[in-house]
């Protein structure tokens, strides 16, 4: 096949890690017994409780709430009642939690109606469903959705593109849902362009992914204006600026959103969550999680509801093979490295990687030799190895002027060091201060 | 959960490659042309080679161990790498102090005394050489032989040209480009064989170890500047078979340290070794001009990144 393989400058090539699950049927994880579920799960306002201790919930109904326009509700993921409300440790450190204890009834709120006839819907109605549903973005970022489907006026949308791109290594999870739920991947993307008023659709898969690849393209055959984009294997694909330039051609200028040149982009995990708060009526209370690595027992593909803890879903893969020595949430390029596996999955929980000590270890760093390879790899063309000298010398104003900023933190160029300097961890550290610095002033 | 987890920052992962396997493929991409030194030279070749491995890493660990009290970085093969290339620099005639001091030199000096690894600004095996060649001219430059058991006193190829009145006297010495091609010329121990530097050259660029970016340039401004100055077809492939070029477009320019990051600044830096090297040949005192022009490039290599930091993507322009 001399098809065209779609992709962008800069890059690497990680070792693909997913052999482990990506074979591996999703299954339904065990219902919780207790959930933990935070209150901010996203880029935005966090929510206030809008149930109190006792209260009975349902599956489905709202317990967060927040005023603010970037937030994002959130929702019992079972049925029981309301223990505790209060500071808990989550992924991203420790954040206001309501903790429900199952009845194991899992009967679902009454407000869950599915809406009859979405493709005759009013775009407002369907904009309110996303809303209301707590969508966001499940690839990992968790912006609300319904913001990114609410542009300015002066800001036309022309197209769509969802990322089924998976790049990062192990993670196995947006692969999995291509490959079993097309349609509902497809039903998503058309509500969102139905919201937009758009009548352009692209998915861009990766082609290490072909049987996914080939699942989609049935899945759109009949839909004229969406299209699969096969891109070429290389990270960090899957991010926002890359698909888009990978897909359309289109430069999204540096500090800019995608709006800019007419783009929305968003993970085909939450065009599904679309779909099925639009078609289901449900709002989001699960999820699809990888959960990998040489220190589990049996790695999975695993729907898990939102608040079940990380050590009861490894549980139920078999528990730790050997002793683990690190645990992430997400994939090994960008993932959140955790402290304890007492820590709920939340919206954005896309894997639960978990390494063995001899994965886990980091090699000590030595001298830069200015081999380069960091100027290669950076898909923003930086040049890494003179931002982190800046940026460990605490000079942060020349890190600043040679764009630490515009780093998307995507990690390739500490990836190839050979060195095995601590480059992108040196840059975070500028753009910390940098911000620090501009708030002050 | 009674272990502690390791709570680091992204990415979790790290490529396989280090400075030691970097300076592993270097070694290897050299081995053909300095094993045919050794074929052409014979056994002088060998204890060349030997002592300037031996007096780079021994200056090394003394550095680091006894002066600087620091880690000991010899098992990044670093400065193997520099005793290799400093040994293809030098003819077989040279005395046995010679690869000693001038390794010790490249070592001492030129790379430790500047900070070690990745601060040295110019390239140690060259600008060893170039402190030789000052110190003792003769031994370094005067005394040129014939590969071979018989061998004979002789000027290099480039040599000849520019002592003999020009490209005619290579013909007439019986030199053809055949010899220059495999290496069966007088001259450096590791410079000869034209055929095999490519060769590893190219070994560098599949394995990603170079970009094409500096050879290319470099040996194509050389090659373009004789054409347009009216050199015939042969007289080019003589000019750019012979001497260090080769050696120097593939291994000592891209020296990562003493030359530019970025990928434009790679361009001009290799454009800037052509016309340098170019010019001394043609018009300068010296048959060969590669040792200081890529030494000169060198020390402007600073220079250049500042003034080619890439474009950043997406960048908008500045109203």
């Amino acid at each position: 096949m001399g098809e065209k393989l779609f992709t962008f400058s800069g890059g690497i090539h990680p070792p693909h890690f997913k052999k482990q699950t990506e074979k591996l049927t999703l299954e339904n994880a065990e219902l919780p017994k207790m959930v933990t579920i935070p209150l901010q799960q996203h880029i935005g306002a966090p929510c206030q409780p809008v149930v109190a201790v006792g209260d009975l919930v349902k599956v489905g109904q709202v317990i967060g709430r927040a005023e603010a326009f970037v937030s994002a509700p959130i929702h019992s993921s079972v049925s029981g009642s309301v223990k505790k409300i209060g500071k808990f440790q989550a992924p991203g450190g420790a954040t206001t939690c309501v903790v429900i204890e199952a009845d194991g009834e899992d009967a679902w709120d009454e407000s869950v109606q599915p809406t009859k006839d979405w493709l005759q819907a009013d775009a407002k109605d369907l904009l309110r469903i996303v809303k209301e549903a707590g969508i966001t973005g499940m690839g990992g970022a968790s912006f609300p959705t319904h913001v990114k489907l609410s542009p300015p006026k002066d800001k036309p949308i022309d197209v769509v593109i969802l990322n089924g791109a998976e790049c990062e290594p192990y993670l196995t999870a947006d692969h999995r849902l291509m490959l079993e739920m097309p349609e509902k991947v497809v039903t998503g993307l058309k509500i969102m362009m139905r919201i937009l008023g758009v009548t352009t659709g692209y998915i861009g898969i990766e082609n290490n992914k072909m049987d996914a690849v080939a699942a989609m393209q049935r899945a759109v055959a009949d839909e004229p204006g969406i299209e699969v984009r096969v891109m070429q294997v290389k990270y960090p694909q899957g991010d926002e600026k890359r698909l888009i330039n990978a897909t359309t051609g289109r430069v999204v200028p540096a500090g800019a959103l995608p709006m800019e040149v007419g783009a929305v982009v968003s993970n085909v995990g939450t065009a599904a969550a679309i779909a099925t708060a639009v078609v289901e009526g449900k709002p989001v209370v699960e999820r699809i999680v990888t959960i990998t690595g040489s220190a589990v027992e049996v790695p999975k593909n695993l729907v898990v509801r939102i608040g079940t803890q990380f050590s009861e879903v490894i549980e139920q893969c078999g528990g730790y093979k050997g002793t683990p020595s690190k645990l992430l949430m997400g994939g090994p390029m960008m993932g959140l490295a955790q402290y304890t596996d007492q820590v709920p999955v939340i919206k954005g929980t896309s894997g639960i990687l978990i390494l063995s000590e001899e994965d886990a270890r980091l090699p000590e760093p030595s001298a830069c030799i200015r081999c380069g390879k960091c100027v290669d790899a950076c898909p923003i063309h930086l040049l890494p190895l003179f931002i982190s000298r800046y940026s460990l010398n605490g000079d942060y104003e020349a890190a600043e002027k040679y764009r630490a900023m515009d780093c998307i933190e995507c990690g390739s160029c500490s990836f190839v060091c050979p060195a095995k300097r601590p480059l992108v961890e040196a840059i975070r550290l500028s753009k910390r201060e940098i911000i620090a610095k501009r708030r002050k002033s | 959960m009674k272990n502690k987890l390791i709570a680091s920052s992204s990415p979790h992962i790290r490529s396989k490659e280090t400075t030691s396997s970097v300076m592993r493929d270097v070694l290897i991409a050299l081995a053909p042309a300095a094993l045919a030194g050794i074929y052409f030279f014979g056994f002088g070749a060998v204890k060349i080679y030997l002592l300037a491995i031996i007096s780079a890493v021994a200056t090394e660990y003394i550095i680091q161990k006894y002066i600087l009290k620091t880690t000991v970085t010899i098992g990044d093969l670093s400065a193997v790498v520099t005793a290799v290339l400093l040994s293809m620099t030098l003819p077989v005639t040279a005395p046995w102090w010679i690869p000693v001091i001038g390794a010790a030199f490249a070592i001492g000096i030129v790379k430790q005394a500047f900070g070690g690894i990745g601060s040295n600004f110019m390239n140690p095996a060259l600008a060893a050489r170039a402190f030789m060649v000052a110190s003792w001219p003769v031994i370094m430059t005067g005394s040129w032989v014939t590969p071979g058991v018989d061998a004979v006193s002789t000027a290099t190829p480039l040599g000849l040209i520019k002592e003999g009145g020009g490209f005619g006297a290579l013909s007439e010495a019986g030199v053809n480009l055949t010899d220059l091609l495999i290496g069966n010329v007088a001259g450096c121990l590791g410079e000869t064989s034209a055929l095999l530097l490519i060769l590893g050259g190219l070994y560098l660029l599949w394995k990603n170890v170079i970009s094409w970016r500096i050879p290319v340039a470099y040996i194509g401004t050389v090659g373009v500047l004789y054409l347009i100055t009216g050199a015939a077809t042969s007289e080019i492939l003589v000019q750019l078979a012979a001497g260090g070029l080769m050696l120097g477009a593939f291994f000592m320019a891209t020296d990562y340290v003493s030359s530019p990051v970025t990928p434009k600044g790679r361009i001009i830096f290799g454009i800037g070794c052509g016309v340098l090297t170019f010019v001394i040949r043609k018009f300068g005192g010296y048959p060969e001009g590669v040792l200081y022009s890529i030494l000169l490039m060198n020390v402007v290599s600073p220079l250049i990144d500042r003034y080619t930091t890439p474009k950043v993507f997406g960048e908008v322009k500045q109203a």
